[in-house]
């Protein structure tokens, strides 16, 4: 399991570089076709940081109310309360604070910008459906997304892709509006029209980035929730018992899907989910977990 | 005195190991004083778990108050765990607290009433949550002696631990052989 956790980093660096190699593409692109050139990547980054930070920062009050989840004390759900300060003991981290959201629908998330601001929300249809195994396992989960700071991480990421779509935004707008610089001649056409194309797809690509990334993190995420708990088959069975639940969570939409352990929304099956999935397939998880 | 640019590139390599010295030095203190804080906060579970003893005591004495013997174990028990002044001793009184505790609970199955109580309930999904807090505090002091171990014995970060002292940690490990063998539940 320690391969599977540091494998993993390694793969959202990687990732990681890709996104910020596209972005610098862009620019690039971007330099060649306008005066301005390159540079206009940066005041597009801050717009996308501005645009990205109080999401960020308020994460964890904004999901909270948005999921309708209220504080859970110890005396109410002591062992929802004690088996997350057991799995803080063991992740080394400050214990974030617990709440529960009254769905009969099996999710759990965690949000907050770093450990210190962390909160951890669980449904009542998890704390009913699920034996002790399998709640630690999905508690582990969610504790390691806070220790591994993935909403930092994704908000990172989401800064990145965000600018790209503006560049790519403006940009198209710039050409329909004709603010061309004179063509040099047709020795550069070739290469003008690689660079639209590529700009047009930018967007999509980044998206696609984003979403494996996502991916990516989740992998991350279960690895090193197995090493909290040393048992794997917890995690693996819960995943099993939660994707056999259909029912959809009422409180969570699109902007919140991707923080959920399983993606709350239905779900079709084919190929092109896979792509644009923010989580990985549920049968493919269970399989590196019963495979550390 | 002209340095020239092979004598820049000398002294600039000599910064960056000293800069390279100077973390890994440091990355070490850091490892070594969280191992310390590690250990002692598998004592502050230990003493949870002897603060909520006597309260549990004097509940299934209100049902149970002939059953002398098995409170006397527990009270001792608990005892010999907080005069224990060496890890042997320790190790020693945790089993005896962890037995007399399996027969305390032992003793409270024959008493439906007592099993009702809101008390009984919760004193018991607190020894239970501070039995699993003991073990995760124990598993993480491991893994934090872990990560000391991967970076003072890999090369080349080894000089620097040997040079400054920085020295093997035990882990915590079961003693006793019969710790280990399956556990006998008798009635």
């Amino acid at each position: 399991m320690f391969d599977a956790i540091a494998g993993n980093r390694r793969q959202s660096y990687f990732l990681l570089a890709l996104v910020v190699l596209l972005l610098a593409g862009v620019a690039y692109v971007f330099g060649l076709y306008f005066e301005l050139g390159h540079w206009v990547a940066i005041p597009a980054l801050l717009f996308a940081l501005m645009m990205a930070w109080g999401s960020y920062y308020y994460s964890d009050r904004i999901v909270l109310s948005m999921s309708q989840a209220h504080p859970a004390e110890k005396k109410d759900e002591p062992y929802l309360v004690n088996t997350v300060e057991g799995l803080s003991i063991a992740a080394g981290l400050p214990v974030p604070r617990c709440y529960v959201i009254e769905d009969s629908a099996p999710n759990a998330f965690a949000t907050g910008r770093d450990p210190q601001h962390a909160a951890i929300a669980v449904t009542r249809g998890l704390l009913e459906k699920m034996n002790r195994l399998e709640l630690e396992g999905v508690i582990a989960h969610e504790m390691s997304h806070v220790g591994n700071y993935d909403i930092r991480f994704m908000t990172l990421v989401t800064v990145l892709v965000g600018t790209v779509v503006l560049l790519s935004d403006w940009m198209l707008r710039s050409m329909w509006y004709g603010r061309r610089r004179s063509s040099r001649g047709g020795g550069h056409s070739i290469l003008l029209v690689v660079g639209l194309v590529f700009v047009i797809l930018s967007p999509i690509i980044a998206q696609m980035m984003k979403l494996a990334l996502s991916r990516q993190r989740e992998f991350l995420a279960d690895a090193t929730g197995a090493k909290l708990t040393r048992y794997p088959e917890g995690l693996a069975s819960a995943l099993e018992k939660l994707a056999a639940d259909t029912e959809p969570l009422e409180v969570a939409n699109k902007a919140t899907a991707h923080l959920y352990i399983i993606n709350p929304l239905t779900e079709h099956k084919g190929w092109t989910n896979k792509l644009f999935s923010t989580h990985p397939p549920m049968e493919e998880r269970v399989a590196r977990l019963r495979g550390m | 005195m002209e340095i020239g640019i092979v004598g820049w590139v000398v002294i600039g390599i000599v910064g960056v190991v000293i800069l390279w010295w100077i973390a890994t030095y440091n990355r070490m203190i850091v490892l070594r004083n969280r191992i310390e804080n590690a250990w002692s906060q598998v004592d502050v579970q230990l003493r949870r778990r002897y603060d909520l003893i006597p309260n549990l005591v004097e509940t299934v004495k209100g049902y149970a108050a002939h059953e002398r013997q098995t409170f006397e174990e527990v009270t001792k028990a608990r005892q010999a765990g907080i005069d224990a002044r060496t890890v042997q001793d320790q190790a020693a009184a945790e089993n005896m607290i962890s037995q007399a505790l399996k027969r305390l609970f032992a003793v409270a199955e024959a008493y439906p009433q007592l099993r009702a109580t809101e008390n009984f309930q919760q004193l018991q999904e607190e020894l239970s949550g501070t039995e699993s807090k003991i073990a995760y505090a124990r598993q993480f002091y491991n893994d934090t002696v872990l990560s000391y171990h991967n970076l003072i014995q890999a090369f080349p970060a080894k000089i620097v631990a040997g040079m400054g002292g920085f020295a093997k940690r035990d882990y915590f490990e079961i003693e006793e052989a019969e710790a280990r063998g399956p556990v006998q539940v008798q009635f």
